[in-house]
């Protein structure tokens, strides 16, 4: 009888539990919707670098620090993603209140050190915002921080005329001021949409 | 990349390969020190070693950066940490030198170890276990949960290990190398008929890959690829490799507990001399 009893104790025991677990997976899919990028805080690192400036100086995150910073990897000969992207993120920088434009900063890493000299990611981020700053570093650097946000890149061979394309993530990479990871911008995030979450991530840490 | 790149960690995870150094070692030391008689033979150990080793292979060298950045491999890592390797470590039976290690283990620490059994014992739940065993898979895949695996190191490292561990919790239920007929092991009849049911929402999950239109893991476009692949070709790899293997390896099962049954028909049931008394 005792036997009989404790099976169907552990019978429904395991019922309950599997119940509770549906409810608990039930209560992780509920979408945050106060952002209209993907929130990742707590998902990743804060943000540290060493790379170097478009004036040939080391940068590190800290010289950053008090900025909203999107970090996007790219190159400068990329023909659609890159320039798109830049776009997107110089519009919308543009479209924020005045005085919170001067809070943000875009970021562009080129993972193509041997072709992206300084300069040339001088003229190339130039061209797009005053707001973004364009860094690079030898391929180790760049591996490290790639792995760091859970990225990679990669090269493909060279054509007759040593042009060779680069396959990197498409995603841009938010930080608040203090640094600590917060927003995912897919690529087909609008500029809208950023504008928003930049406005709000500017506003919480007051100035 | 030179061949000792490939066998390096992508991920150096001190813990993991503790873990390993430390299964490997105690399985060793169990095999030189248990008497010769309840020993496993050559073949047995050797498929333990590689069930161990294919686990490790996928989770400490260069086959792990793959599986970050494309989903196929990510795919394949899962068939070999929740199917494969703990399949095979399982069918390698080696609950002899489990026992031999146990009896070496001081009487007080014994006690302290009740707690793991009682949780041990609930996982092993019939229920519980294929529960768990299909709800990992559905879990872990869960779009949404899928992409802050990927993002997130830490819940990167928590979905592998879980996914090992369950696989390891599920094949050793299933051929339990004890006999039903002599011990509280599940029957053979129960065994057969959790394959069959963990094989289905596998085969529903893989086929929803296979014929999603759309891009249903998109972290793999936004963190980059590890290699040119169109994304379509990617997550129909990745929706197969969900699909058919999990299903063979059911059916493989099914198989191997069949043959045990059937062995085991031919010889006396305990339940004879209580049939001769009510059937006389």
């Amino acid at each position: 009888m005792s036997i009989l009893r404790r099976s169907r104790f552990l019978n429904r025991l395991s019922i309950i539990a599997v119940m509770t677990s549906s409810a608990i997976l039930a209560g992780c899919f509920g979408d945050d919707e106060s952002w209209r990028g993907k929130d990742i805080s707590g998902l990743m690192p804060e943000l540290a670098f060493e790379l170097t400036d478009t004036s040939g100086d080391t940068l590190t995150a800290d010289d950053t620090a008090g900025e909203i910073r999107m970090v996007f990897f790219g190159f400068t000969s990329c023909p659609d993603v890159c320039p798109a992207t830049l776009q997107k993120l110089s519009r919308a920088v543009k479209d924020m209140p005045g005085e919170l434009q001067e809070d943000t900063r875009i970021v562009f890493v080129s993972v193509d050190p041997k072709r992206d000299t300084p300069e040339r990611i001088a003229s190339y981020v130039d061209f797009f915002s005053d707001r973004a700053i364009g860094l690079t570093g030898e391929e180790k650097a760049l591996r490290e921080l790639s792995k760091r946000y859970r990225t990679t890149f990669g090269y493909d061979d060279p054509d007759e005329e040593g042009n060779y394309n680069v396959s990197h993530s498409g995603a841009v990479y938010v930080f608040d001021r203090e640094g600590d990871a917060r927003l995912l911008f897919r690529p087909d995030l609008s500029i809208e949409d950023i504008r928003a979450d930049l406005v709000a991530l500017a506003e919480e840490s007051g100035i | 990349m030179s061949a000792v790149d490939y066998l390096i960690p992508y991920d150096f995870s001190p813990v993991t390969i503790l873990g390993f150094v430390l299964v490997l070692g105690f399985y060793g030391y169990g095999l030189l020190a248990m008497p010769e008689a309840d020993r496993p033979g050559s073949g047995r150990i050797l498929v333990f070693v590689v069930g161990v080793m294919i686990c490790y292979g996928v989770m400490q060298t260069r086959f792990d950066y793959y599986s970050q950045y494309m989903f196929f491999v990510h795919r394949g890592q899962h068939l070999i940490l929740h199917h494969l390797g703990p399949f095979l470590i399982a069918l390698s039976n080696p609950l002899p030198v489990m026992r031999f290690l146990y009896s070496r283990i001081k009487p007080g620490i014994r006690q302290a170890l009740t707690p793991l059994g009682w949780i041990y014992r609930f996982l092993q739940h019939p229920a519980i276990a294929s529960f768990l065993f299909v709800g990992l898979i559905y879990f872990w895949l869960w779009p949404p949960i899928h992409f802050d695996a990927m993002l997130s190191r830490d819940l990167y490292w928590i979905m592998n290990w879980s996914m090992l561990l369950d696989g390891l919790l599920f094949w050793w239920l299933i051929f339990d190398p004890r006999s039903p007929v002599v011990s509280d092991a599940l029957g053979y009849g129960k065994r057969i008929l959790l394959l069959a049911l963990v094989a289905l929402p596998q085969m529903v999950l893989g086929a929803t890959i296979v014929f999603s239109r759309g891009m249903v893991y998109d972290v793999y476009e936004v963190c980059g690829r590890a290699w040119p692949m169109p994304p379509e070709t990617d997550q129909l790899l990745g929706g197969l490799l969900t699909w058919i293997p999990p299903a063979m390896m059911s059916i493989l099962g099914i198989l191997i507990i069949l043959r045990r049954a059937m062995r085991e028909d031919g010889k006396l049931s305990p339940y004879s001399e209580k049939l001769e008394a009510t059937h006389p």
